[in-house]
This record gives structure tokens, sequence and C-alpha cells, in this order.
């Protein structure tokens, strides 16, 4: 078979599923998840140390299982301002050494809805920075479009509220974003189930990143496989180039040598 | 030392003169995996946390990647 690598700012992805690692029943589950998965990305949250005892780090955690298999996606989320994001970004790189950022910059605390102009701004000055920004946005071609001109290595639009598992919601601006952008386009959010994952694909996406419809299905790790199914079969559907649609019947087989006529 | 630092959004006596010697206090060590600092809104990387004074008024985030989407 092929390879079909997805390349994001020089690096070769085997899988274009990257998984988040949070709300799993418990962390064995996450972890056969992520493997079931086949992802090669996952993503993480930055948040404030609990001084008060040791815990186990997630990254070591991470490493022991998978080595360098699985890369990690740091993520900016909760971050209301470009200033929160930036030092959030900056401070994940220098905890991790990792200098991909999920940007989000969130406007409003209930619809976790990005803030565009806020998101603008942080991704210029983390580009400007150094970093591979892979902004986390509206289902807007001009927005999409605005990312990438500020050296956004991907954009990553939504398909439905964060968390909703609402399904692609507008798949026509998706397909619409993924005609027209420069960049790699990974569809983010909204995803509920393995048909929205292939949806995704099918309409030229180059990659979906999910979290909650595996990490709140019942069986996590086969929900997990199925996504993994899911991408592979859109991602075929889209490069094999689907039939057109017709609005009345046509036969399949020969219409000559019908019995009885 | 007198005064207050901020740490993680809490106040706390100010009882370490650099950021190295308040995170030995809490079992954090430099080169410590995952663990990253920023003074008053600035990383400080790990390899400069000895050099680093902590001053009455500072504000410290101490942090760690946690299970994300």
């Amino acid at each position: 078979m092929h390879t079909d690598t997805l390349t994001i700012a020089g690096r070769g992805l085997g899988s274009r599923l990257f998984l988040g690692t949070a709300g799993y029943p418990n962390q064995q589950v996450m972890l056969d998840a992520l493997e079931a998965s086949g992802s090669e990305l996952a993503t993480v949250a930055i948040r404030r140390i609990s001084l008060d005892g040791y815990s186990e780090s997630l990254t070591d955690v991470l490493a022991s299982r998978f080595g360098g298999r699985v890369g990690l996606l740091p993520n900016t989320a909760g971050c209301l301002t470009a200033r929160e994001a930036v030092l959030t970004a900056q401070l994940a790189r220098e905890a991790l050494g990792v200098d991909w950022i999920k940007l989000e910059v969130i406007g409003d605390r209930e619809l976790l809805y990005p803030d565009v102009e806020e998101l603008l701004r942080a991704t210029e000055e983390l580009v400007a920075d150094g970093f591979t920004v892979l902004p986390y946005c509206n289902d807007d071609p001009v927005t999409c479009r605005k990312l990438a001109d500020l050296g956004a290595a991907a954009v990553m639009p939504l398909g439905a509220f964060i968390g909703s598992g609402l399904g692609i919601r507008n798949p026509h601006a998706i397909e619409t974003i993924c005609a027209r952008s420069p960049v790699p386009v990974v569809l983010d959010a909204g995803i509920g189930t393995a048909s929205d994952a292939a949806l995704a694909m099918e309409l030229g996406c180059a990659a979906v990143l999910l979290n909650t419809a595996v990490s709140k299905a019942r069986d996590p790790v086969r929900m997990a496989a199925a996504m993994r199914d899911a991408v592979a079969a859109g991602r075929g559907a889209h490069l094999a180039g689907r039939m057109p649609k017709r609005a009345f019947a046509e036969p399949s087989s020969p219409q000559l040598g019908l019995i009885g006529t | 030392m007198n005064g207050t630092i901020r740490i993680n959004g809490r106040d706390e006596d100010l009882a370490a003169d650099t950021v190295a010697a308040l995170l030995a206090g809490r079992g954090i060590v430099p080169g410590t995996r995952g663990v990253a600092v920023a003074l008053n809104g600035a990383v400080v990387p790990s390899r400069h946390w000895d050099q680093t004074p902590l001053s009455a008024g500072d504000a410290l985030e101490i942090i760690r990647p946690v299970q994300g989407g």
C-alpha cells in the first residue's frame, strides 16, 4: 500500500487522527485508546502545578508507553486573550521542548467559541517567536485565510461546539475552506462518531482532531479504533473521488436482454 | 526577607531568594521534566532558575502538562 503521509511544517505524520488525552474513565483507558487510534499526535493542556503533593507526570506516562511514537501537541485551552495564550505557549515550549502549539483563544467561556481578533494577534506573535502554530478557529474561510497568511502551519476549523458531538454543522464551509486553504486543514471539535470523522476527510480535511467522541464513548478503546478506520476510509474516499450525485435513478445492471421482452 | 510573593495565584510569604531555592523547597529541581516557570509574565528557562532573584510583589507561575483536548 502506498504511503499517504501528512506533512505539517516539514514533519511527516503517518496518522491523520490527532487525539486528545482528557476525560477518559482512567489513565489506562486513555493510553489504550491512544494506542488503538494509531495517532501520532496527542494533545495536552498546560495548567498550574499542584504544590500540595507529588503526582505522576503525564509526559513520563506517555513517554514510557509510546516512546517517541506519539508526539505531544500542547494547547492553550481556556485562554481568553492573546497575551495569556502566548505565555501559555511559551511555558509549554519550555516544559515540553515542543514548539508546536494548538492555539485556542476563547471569546466565550460557555460556548468555547474562538475570539478571532485575539486569535489572529496571538498567531502573529507566536509565528514571530518561532512556533509552529495550529489555530483552532471558526469554520470561516476568511478567518482561515488570514491565519494562513500570518504563517499558521495549519488551520483547525471547528465542526461544531467543543465537546458537543454535533458533527459537522456546515459541511459546505469546511469543504470550501479545504478547497482554498494553502495550508493543511484539520477538523477540530464537534466530531461525535465515526461517520463525522469520515465526512471531514471526504470533504478534504488533511486530518481530524478529536477527544470527547472517544473519551466519552461507552467503550473508548473500541471507538478510538473506529475513528482510526473512519479517518482512513474518509481519506481513501476523498482520494478516490466520489461519483457524481444524480436526482433520479440510473440502473447499474444492463438494460439489454431483459427476460420476457 | 519580607513581604509576599504570588505563586500560582496565591499570596505566600517570601521565604526564598531565588526561583531555584523556592522550587527546591517544593521538590522541583532544574531538569525536572515537564515543569516550566514564568516570573512576572516571562518564562524563566530552568538553567537560569538559580540566577533569578525573587522580590516582594513578584508573581510566579509554575506549570506542567495535564490531560487536555
